[in-house]
């Protein structure tokens, strides 16, 4: 039970600190979830992250399997609530005053500081996961090559294609199968 | 919106908000909630659209979510923003399940384990594409790449946390670009 209350605490929080989206909390996330409370290993959270992009729907719904490592059902369902109730709550009623705000020159205001905090956010969520994702100390170095080329080249794809993104994660699967093993 | 048409059903709102959750591969869940909200169901027009999605983008959680409550509430109050929620997230929180059960019954199987390092290693490139396409787009000035710097620093290498970091530099981000005349007024 004590399990649980960490959890929806750490989540909850996760929840309305996610400006800009749930990536912009990734780097915190990961810090919290494996360095501090050891839920998850760090290739556990890198591979969970992976598998949110290979859902459909908002791809943080895999934080619940998190939850799932912890404590099982329970940990899955209470993760699921905590990261995506309190955001919509504060929506829910944020929303209402913004519309009566309608006009006020402070809304450009918020939304332009907001956005390079947002990037710099989103960054840090890159390094966060690519520092076990795309170079991994543990391993040689032409294996950290093949997986730096590998996202470099999704990168590189989705600029100049518009392919779905959820195929070029697909294709980062089947490159592994091919050249890793 | 809701003077188009009469009310809408919870069940409607439920079954539009759920294809979108059970169809949206690969992120870009804006697109979809645009085809669907603007162009089949006429609930928002295009002026409507923006005005929630600038909204969502600029408050905490996460966009497809936060357009869900605001639509919702629009359309049929408190029930209507639960439903929509529900419907976006629940499809895809049923197939992530289903995956990390696979992922946890296989995962120390060698070709499964190089298989999760290949997508790992794609969705570093796709985040990485994401944060430029976004940043590139925004961007502009100085003092906005400055703030980048710093909060990578503090979040990503010094480990600073997010709640102390927020507060410290969000305020002075937004007086930074405060509506011109406003602070000479005061």
């Amino acid at each position: 039970m004590n399990k649980i209350i960490e959890l929806v605490n750490n989540f909850a929080l996760m929840s309305l600190l996610a400006v800009g989206g749930g990536t912009a909390v990734l780097p915190e996330m990961k810090h919290d979830t494996v360095d501090l409370h050891h839920w998850v290993s760090e290739t556990q959270f890198a591979d969970i992250y992976s598998l949110g992009q290979l859902a459909p729907g908002p791809n943080m719904t895999c934080v619940s399997l998190i939850g799932y490592e912890v404590s099982g059902v329970a940990g899955l369902l209470a993760v699921l609530i905590a990261f995506f109730f309190p955001a919509c709550l504060l929506c829910y009623f944020v929303s209402k005053i913004w519309d009566a705000a309608e006009g006020s020159p402070w809304r450009g205001a918020v939304q332009r500081g907001m956005a390079p905090i947002v990037i710099g956010l989103m960054l840090a969520g890159c390094y966060a996961l690519g520092k076990t994702a795309s170079y991994n100390p543990s391993r040689d170095w032409e294996f950290n090559l093949l997986t730096l080329a590998i996202g470099a080249a999704v990168a590189v794809v989705l600029s100049v294609t518009r392919i779905n993104p959820a195929l070029t994660i697909l294709a980062g699967g089947a490159a592994g199968y091919l050249l890793l093993s | 919106m809701s003077d188009r048409g009469g009310r809408v059903s919870l069940g409607k709102i439920f079954a539009v908000f759920a294809t979108i959750g059970a169809v949206s591969f690969g992120g870009g869940i804006v697109a979809y909630l645009r085809r669907s909200l603007v162009e089949k169901e006429g609930w928002l027009d295009e002026d409507g659209f923006m005005a929630a999605l600038e909204i969502s983008q600029t408050l905490p959680g996460l966009n497809s979510t936060n357009m869900s409550v605001i639509v919702g509430r629009k359309l049929r109050g408190a029930a209507g923003a639960l439903v929509a929620v529900l419907g976006m997230v629940l499809p895809g929180a049923v197939a992530v399940t289903a995956l990390g059960f696979a992922y946890m019954a296989l995962r120390h199987d060698p070709k499964v384990a190089v298989i999760l390092t290949g997508v790992a290693a794609a969705a570093v490139g796709l985040l990485l594409q994401v944060t430029l396409k976004i940043g590139w787009k925004q961007l502009v000035r100085p003092a906005d790449l400055a703030f980048v710097v710093v909060v990578f620093v503090l979040v990503g290498i010094l480990h600073v946390s997010l709640v102390v970091t927020l507060i410290t530099v969000a305020p002075l981000a937004i007086w930074m670009n405060r509506p011109r005349g406003v602070g000479e007024r005061a």
